[in-house]
């Protein structure tokens, strides 16, 4: 074909993607599958039989999987088919994995000793994921187009800070274990932070995109560094105070590290100057320095990070959950026990929220959890690849900030709990035990399969014209 | 439960899991999309307005008729002149439409084209001919405007708006 494709005209042109809803469909029951094929596993470790649930949570999944999918074929028939699949994967195994971690007669006392009774943790969090999924639906039905957004730029920075700052507010923000990111409304506590990411997304978005020409053109170059100028810094300079703020302030480095860093990387995929990311590094690490040198807080955090194993550290901590964990990754080695058959919950208190992943590394070994990093790694390349699809500059930094935030979130658990980076009070996002989160990351998800459905729309036919021959369309 | 058992099913649940990755990745695969290098040169125009409705065009389809050509005939299809010029189009037996349509086998990029300008087909001994759709303009071959379908000599000028096309050996 190459040797004689120069005889013939060519023509470039866009290849509209087919919908691939039956490949999602195909997807989907796998993803369905495979957690029930763990559920099984887990029980005939356990307890040498069949769990008596099974059928319930299969049930359960295989049915909110199914409307999910119902609703993206009728109301987003091109999104990206991998997005969905993945993403139930993901919550899939963590109700497995939490329903493992429930079976543990160590949590179970640890439970009672601390709060007087043990609750279950694996139905609450299947009921989690239903209104997860319900949001999910909320946002495919209502939202129809990403670009509606647009118009709540500086709305949606009012209403991040206002839900940053909730935690702080006296008789509403609730201090868990040192670090000042929950409010209690009701019976429940949330995590204000899990929301405020999507909704930050929607204003960087929404202002880097009026401002970007200003922020990448007008500097001075200097050695190989584009340097921005002096007044261009203000916004990158306010967004570092917030983010040092709340590490001050709400002591979670985790929260603070995801927004500085959506931030930078949404202006560098915005303005393409490598000197956004330089200075962002620097200012990053400026800070974090100077605060874990006073605050005592993350100061412990960062002694439990360089030291997990000493005594002092444990002591002073109050838990070795840290050393637990390194532990828990170290006996799982490369092919891991088996699921239902590690002792990652000697990790004890937040054994299935935030060292979730340790579980998995024990259990499922190296090979395990590179899946499942993998799997992590798929949905935020969907989210790249949708942005790079999308045809407005708005789509495009929403995906790029989201799926961003997406990959941060899951580098600072993953790094935190394996010890490559300071802990922090992040969960996992879809595997780990807390309603916020995977409430917040289902919404996360739907906001990506909207503005991928629009990127692979095939455009619409063009309306036969009578004046066809007379007229000349000016094509933009 | 006996050790074997659960062996097989922790090494089996870990293939499971990597046989998902790597379909998704196969999905993937399967799944890029952006632009593509379409050759439109021996489509059929049946074929080519079908084509292009559906978004992903087939691979065109090498009609090879070559032995019903007479010698001296023509082989390619040359624009001389215009905002197309060098482009070249194997004559293989097909229908070639030109004008402004982007489903046209040559897409004039010209004020003076009409959407359907003209086409160019074999006859039935494999003589070429020239035919103008009803176009606003014309078409001419050499210094005369078409009224009906007429014979394209090797080399005569077919002259559209600011186009000049040539059939050749």
């Amino acid at each position: 074909m190459s040797s004689s494709s120069n005889s013939h005209t060519s023509t470039i042109g866009a290849i509209g993607a087919p919908s691939r809803r039956n490949t999602e469909l195909a997807l989907l029951v796998f993803a369905v599958v495979i957690p029930l094929f763990a559920y099984m596993n887990v029980g005939l470790a356990i307890s040498g039989e069949l769990p008596p649930g099974m059928l319930g949570y299969g049930l359960g999944l295989g049915l909110l999987a199914g409307v999910a999918h119902l609703v993206v074929r009728k109301f987003a028939p091109y999104a990206d088919p991998l997005l969905l699949p993945l993403a139930t994967l993901l919550n899939g195994l963590g109700l497995v994995v939490i329903w493992r971690l429930d079976q543990s007669e160590r949590l179970q006392q640890l439970g009672k000793a601390s709060f007087g009774a043990y609750n279950a943790a694996a139905p609450k969090q299947l009921l989690y994921s239903a209104i997860g999924i319900a949001l999910f639906v909320a946002v495919m039905m209502l939202l129809k187009d990403h670009r509606v957004l647009q118009r709540y730029t500086y709305i949606s920075m009012i209403a991040a800070m206002g839900l940053l700052l909730l935690p702080l507010v006296p008789g509403l923000g609730k201090n868990i274990y040192g670090a000042k990111i929950w409010i209690q409304v009701g019976g429940f506590s949330i995590q204000p932070a899990e929301f405020a990411k999507i909704v930050i997304a929607v204003f960087f978005a929404g202002y880097l995109m009026v401002k970007r020409d200003a922020l990448a053109l007008a500097s001075r170059r200097f050695m190989g560094l584009y340097l921005p100028r002096g007044r261009d810094l203000g916004p990158i300079l306010a967004v570092w105070a917030m983010s040092i703020l709340i590490l001050v302030f709400e002591t979670d480095l985790g929260t603070s590290l995801l927004f500085f860093g959506m931030f930078i990387v949404m202006l560098y995929v915005a303005t393409e100057r490598t000197s956004w990311i330089v200075f962002g590094l620097l200012m990053s690490a400026i800070g974090a320095v100077t605060v874990a040198s006073f605050e005592p807080h993350v100061k412990v955090r960062v002694d439990a990070w360089l030291d997990p194993f000493s005594k002092e550290v444990i002591n002073q901590t109050g838990t070795d959950q840290i050393a637990q964990s390194m532990m828990a990754f170290g006996s799982g080695g490369t092919l891991g026990t088996g699921l239902g058959q590690g002792n990652s919950d000697l990790i004890g208190f937040a054994a299935n929220s935030d060292f979730i992943l340790a579980t998995y590394g024990e259990e499922l070994g190296l090979a395990g959890v590179m899946a499942v990093l993998l799997i992590y790694g798929l949905i935020v390349e969907r989210g790249v690849r949708t942005a790079l699809a999308a045809r407005d500059p708005f789509g495009k930094l929403l995906a790029v900030g989201l799926s961003g935030a997406f990959a941060i979130q899951v580098f600072v658990v993953a790094g935190g709990v394996m010890g490559l980076i300071p802990l922090t009070g992040m969960t996992m996002p879809f595997i780990a035990y807390g309603g916020s989160s995977v409430i917040a990351n289902w919404a996360l998800v739907g906001i990506l399969l909207r503005i991928s459905d629009t990127a692979r729309r095939p455009a619409p036919s063009p309306a036969p014209n009578p004046d066809a021959e007379m007229t000349q369309v000016v094509r933009p | 439960m006996s050790e074997l058992t659960l062996t097989v099913m922790r090494l089996g649940f870990l293939a499971v899991l990597w046989l998902f990755v790597i379909v998704a990745v196969q999905v993937i695969r399967s799944d890029l999309f952006g632009t593509r290098v379409t050759q439109r040169g021996a489509r059929r125009e049946g074929a080519g307005r079908a084509a292009a409705r559906q978004q992903a065009a087939p691979p065109p389809q090498r009609a090879q008729s070559g032995g019903r050509q007479r010698r001296g005939a023509p082989t390619k299809l040359v624009v001389s002149e215009g905002t197309l010029t060098g482009t070249t189009v194997a004559l293989q037996g097909q229908t070639i439409s030109l004008g402004r349509a982007h489903d046209s086998t040559i897409v004039l990029d010209d004020d003076y084209a009409s959407s359907r300008h003209a086409r160019i087909y074999p006859d039935r001994d494999g003589q070429w001919i020239v035919e103008d759709l009803g176009s606003t303009n014309g078409t001419y071959l050499d210094r005369t405007r078409l009224t009906t379908p007429t014979p394209v000599p090797l080399g005569a000028p077919i002259r559209i708006g600011k186009t000049v096309i040539e059939l050749r050996k």
